[in-house]
């Protein structure tokens, strides 16, 4: 379902179209939940939380005057859920990234500047076909702290615009695009080590 | 090679995803795209991280919620149509 759908979907909703219901339903629920499992880590409470978002749309949904701002505003209120769980979730610990550590090494050869780098051109761009980047993927996306994961989660996966992004998390345009490069290019480097087949070994080039 | 081109891969390394969303005034991405022509260690880097952003884009996890239960339903529901109740008042 694409955006466009969204939104006559949720506008039948608001006009009492209970037919909409459902397909409403289905929807989001697997999307909420999807983003609330990569920020709690734990299926019991991203269910709890997604149900719990879900309701609070239903409560709420006569505030929502726009329904062409139907993704940012429902993934707002998973955000603020997610907070209220926070407490008792396993999130990773918050640390800020700095771009230094993910400037890559250069060597010379040859007289030629070279960088350290995979061989990405065997990567396939249907990310299907890749099991294993999937996994990498997903793991290097949990070990991200919250603050920069959850700027990726609606920036990347559910392609929500920066300003809908800043909206969404209460933070400047600057910061979201700041944490997204970071958070991109710590995945890079995950991703990259995978390709490398090698464990990281930073130190030795700083 | 130019003697300033260190510093310059990493003005690039640090805009790369305004670069890359489009994001960046139309100076800036020109300046970008002419060091991109002349810089092959950057061209690689850039294309890896474009290549990330395009997995992240189709990235969902394995993990699909359980089957909506009948009370959970009903709650949904309920609050909806309350909802429709409240703002026809």
């Amino acid at each position: 379902m694409d955006r466009d759908q969204e939104i006559e979907l949720t506008r039948r909703l608001l006009h009492g179209d209970t037919i909409a219901f459902e397909p409403f339903i289905e929807h989001f629920r697997t999307k909420i939940f999807q983003y609330t499992w990569l920020m709690c880590g734990q299926r019991e409470d991203a269910e709890e939380v997604a149900q719990e978002t879900l309701l609070k749309i239903f409560q709420n949904f006569a505030q929502l005057h726009e329904p062409e701002r139907v993704r940012p505003w429902i993934f707002r209120i998973a955000k603020n859920e997610c907070l209220m769980k926070r407490r008792k979730s396993v999130f990773a610990p918050d640390h800020e990234l700095s771009l230094d550590q993910f400037m890559p090494a250069k060597k010379d050869q040859a007289g030629q500047v070279k960088i350290e780098i995979a061989d990405w051109s065997g990567v396939p761009d249907d990310l299907a076909l890749q099991a294993e980047m999937k996994e990498v993927l997903g793991r290097a996306m949990g070990e991200l702290s919250e603050s920069y994961r959850s700027v990726i989660l609606l920036r990347d996966l559910e392609e929500l615009s920066t300003q809908e992004t800043a909206q969404i998390l209460g933070l400047s345009i600057d910061l979201v695009k700041t944490r997204l490069h970071r958070a991109r290019l710590a995945l890079r480097e995950k991703l990259d080590t995978h390709l490398r087949g090698r464990p990281a070994v930073r130190g030795e080039n700083r | 090679m130019s003697p300033h081109r260190s510093e310059s891969c990493k003005e690039i390394f640090t805009l790369l995803s305004e670069y890359l969303d489009l994001e960046l005034p139309n100076e800036a991405c020109q300046q970008i795209t002419r060091h991109l022509a002349d810089c092959p260690a950057c061209v690689e880097f850039a294309d890896s991280l474009r290549r990330t952003i395009d997995l992240c884009r189709q990235y969902r996890p394995a993990e699909m919620p359980g089957a909506l239960g009948q009370q959970a339903r009903e709650q949904l529901l309920s609050a909806y149509t309350r909802m429709l109740e409240n703002r026809n008042k």
